[in-house]
């Protein structure tokens, strides 16, 4: 009934916005088949078992990712060995202890920062300190230093929201039974958060499979395979700088190998994520 | 908490003297821990804040040098880069980080809002669902892998379409940065326009507006300070990237101009680092190309407080 009485330039102006909202929506999801799709259709072709388990060798003129795989595994595991219990701590002092509130708005203004800043200056700044000023090799461990100053801020804030959704009362409860503080965190609020830390952490993965700029003069461009010990300090390329790698030799298949590969994970990564997010929730 | 322990002592009576040392023992361990406990949480949490420090410091300690050696007006307003002839004038680098952020901002807005208004208020929650799923998708797909669609597909597009030498340009970094900045500002903004009280709409329902006109005039205006937010991330993520546009820009230091092969301040960066000699002019060049950027993002990440700050006031 309304619609009828609309003057035209009214129902013009409707229509208009309408359909500009609807190929909008349709242009994203369009760019993000269009992307992972064309990803796909080159890299699936190229992969082989060949090339996901061997180094690259002058002699056959063959190309090989297993040292980058390898690294991108090094490093993760190894940044978040060291930011997990750095984050989850973080996130425990500034929901659970600290009663200053002027130094957690400091403390949540340098995590907020520490957001913004852009990964090549992690990369510049990890590189000046970790390599120069503490005189580690590029390799594996600076990288994996970098990296952790980077998701930092991912671990905090997940964290920091899953412990706000513990109920108060289970806090009241363990400290009225005479635990202590940190016995109250480590047997009552930290085990119903795990869910919460959990997607954090997979989060993080995310970023650091994905991550580039931060590790081309912290971790190097290696690729040798090497043991977990001996990459430590020696430059180890991840599956992404070798992917830069490769696309500016132009070797255009081994560059959409690995760009298929890095969407598999990518997927998974979101899936899990995400799922795990839904249990969260529930 | 003493009192009642003593207590719970004392009428436990004969188990507890049995024992005499097990309670208090443990309760001064307890102690010792949560006292150690304390204090490593509280370095933790003071990490961040070292952290800021410690970038801060390093880039201005590492980016001072070169700009005393050259001077802060050759350096930031000159526009020639020629290392061999020892020309470092980044204004070239500063331009196109500019045209190129806002050239994004321009191309990614837009199409970013209106999705996120598709999401928050026109689209079947379904399809919300499916397209939301997506977003976040986009923003998990790592650069480089942008930077090579970018160059396989884009380039070679754009190098037909303008019959160009090359289509590597900083038209087709501003395309994949658009494309870049499309999940931070759709979340944000859908986040902000699901936030808008449904009384507000409501209201202008009742008054007659059709629904297209109540989310347009009314929710979006009611939404705007999570709308700028999510334009101010965009802009830091766009003047932040580096590997993307390092692999579609042709990375040659030029004025900015639509067509002609551009560098950022991030991708001078990442270019030379590896050829330029540890403790030459050059090299400290190149950290002084990093405290330029940095001096960007914090002036972004100031302005965004306000912005929040000024939200949360309101």
């Amino acid at each position: 009934m309304e619609q009828h009485k609309l003057s035209a330039s009214r129902r013009a102006y409707d229509r208009t916005l309408r359909s500009i909202l609807y190929l909008c929506g349709f242009i994203t999801c369009a760019l993000l088949v269009l992307i992972i799709g064309y990803i796909f259709y080159r890299g699936l072709p190229c992969l082989s078992w060949g090339l996901v388990s061997t180094e690259p060798s002058y002699i056959n003129d063959t190309i090989g990712i297993l040292p980058n795989i390898l690294n991108t595994l090094y490093l993760v595991i190894l940044a978040m060995v060291i930011v997990l219990p750095l984050g989850v701590g973080a996130a425990i002092y500034l929901t659970e202890y600290a009663r200053n509130r002027r130094l957690v708005a400091v403390i949540e203004f340098a995590t907020e920062t520490l957001t913004g800043i852009p990964s090549i200056i992690f990369g510049l700044v990890g590189m000046l300190v970790f390599t120069q000023l503490m005189g580690l090799k590029t390799g594996v461990l600076a990288g994996s230093l970098t990296l952790v100053v980077m998701i930092l801020p991912t671990i905090v804030r997940t964290t920091q929201e899953s412990l706000k959704t513990v109920p108060q009362s289970y806090r009241e409860g363990a400290l009225a039974l005479g635990a202590g503080k940190w016995r109250m965190v480590r047997t009552v609020v930290l085990p119903s958060s795990v869910d919460g830390i959990v997607t954090g952490c997979i989060l993080a993965v995310g970023r650091i499979v994905g991550e580039s700029a931060a590790l081309l003069y912290t971790a190097g461009f290696g690729v040798v395979v090497n043991n977990f010990f001996t990459s430590l300090q020696t430059a180890s390329g991840s599956l992404t700088v070798a992917l830069y790698m490769y696309s500016e030799k132009g070797e255009t298949e081994a560059a959409f190998a690995i760009a298929a590969i890095l969407m598999i994970l990518t997927l998974a990564i979101n899936l899990t994520a995400n799922w795990a997010g839904h249990k969260l929730k529930k | 908490m003493e009192n009642q322990a003593t207590l719970y002592n004392e009428t436990a009576g004969s188990r507890v003297s049995d024992t005499p040392r097990g309670p208090r023992k443990k309760k001064t361990v307890g102690k010792v821990l949560e006292a150690v406990m304390n204090a490593a949480l509280f370095i933790c949490g003071m990490i961040a804040v070292a952290f800021v420090l410690v970038i801060s410091v390093y880039l201005v300690i590492s980016g001072i040098p070169a700009v005393q050696e050259i001077g802060l007006g050759e350096f930031l307003l000159g526009e020639r880069w020629y290392a061999s002839t020892g020309d470092f004038g980044i204004l070239a680098f500063i331009l196109t980080s500019i045209a190129g952020t806002s050239g994004a901002i321009l191309v990614g807005v837009p199409i970013g809002l209106m999705t996120a208004i598709f999401l928050a208020k026109v689209a079947p929650p379904k399809v919300a669902a499916v397209i939301h799923t997506a977003v976040e998708l986009l923003a998990g797909i790592p650069s480089v892998v942008y930077g090579l669609v970018g160059i396989i597909l884009l380039v070679p597009a754009i190098r037909v379409a303008f019959d160009l030498p090359s289509g590597a340009t900083l038209l087709a970094a501003i395309v994949v940065l658009a494309i870049m900045i499309l999940p931070s500002i759709i979340s944000v903004s859908e986040t902000a326009l699901r936030a808008v009280p449904q009384e507000y709409e409501e209201a202008s329902l009742a008054l007659g507006a059709t629904y297209i006109e109540t989310v347009f005039r009314v929710s979006v205006p009611a939404a705007r300070s999570g709308i700028a937010t999510s334009i101010v991330l965009g802009i830091g993520r766009a003047i932040g990237e580096a590997m993307a546009i390092m692999m579609v820009a042709g990375n040659v230091p030029n004025m900015p101009g639509l067509l002609t092969p551009v560098r950022f301040l991030t991708t001078a960066i990442v270019s030379e680092m590896s050829y330029a000699s540890v403790g030459s002019l050059h090299r400290n060049a190149l950290f002084s190309i990093g405290l330029v950027l940095f001096l960007f993002i914090m002036m972004i990440n100031v302005f965004l407080t306000v912005f929040i700050k000024r939200k949360k006031e309101d």
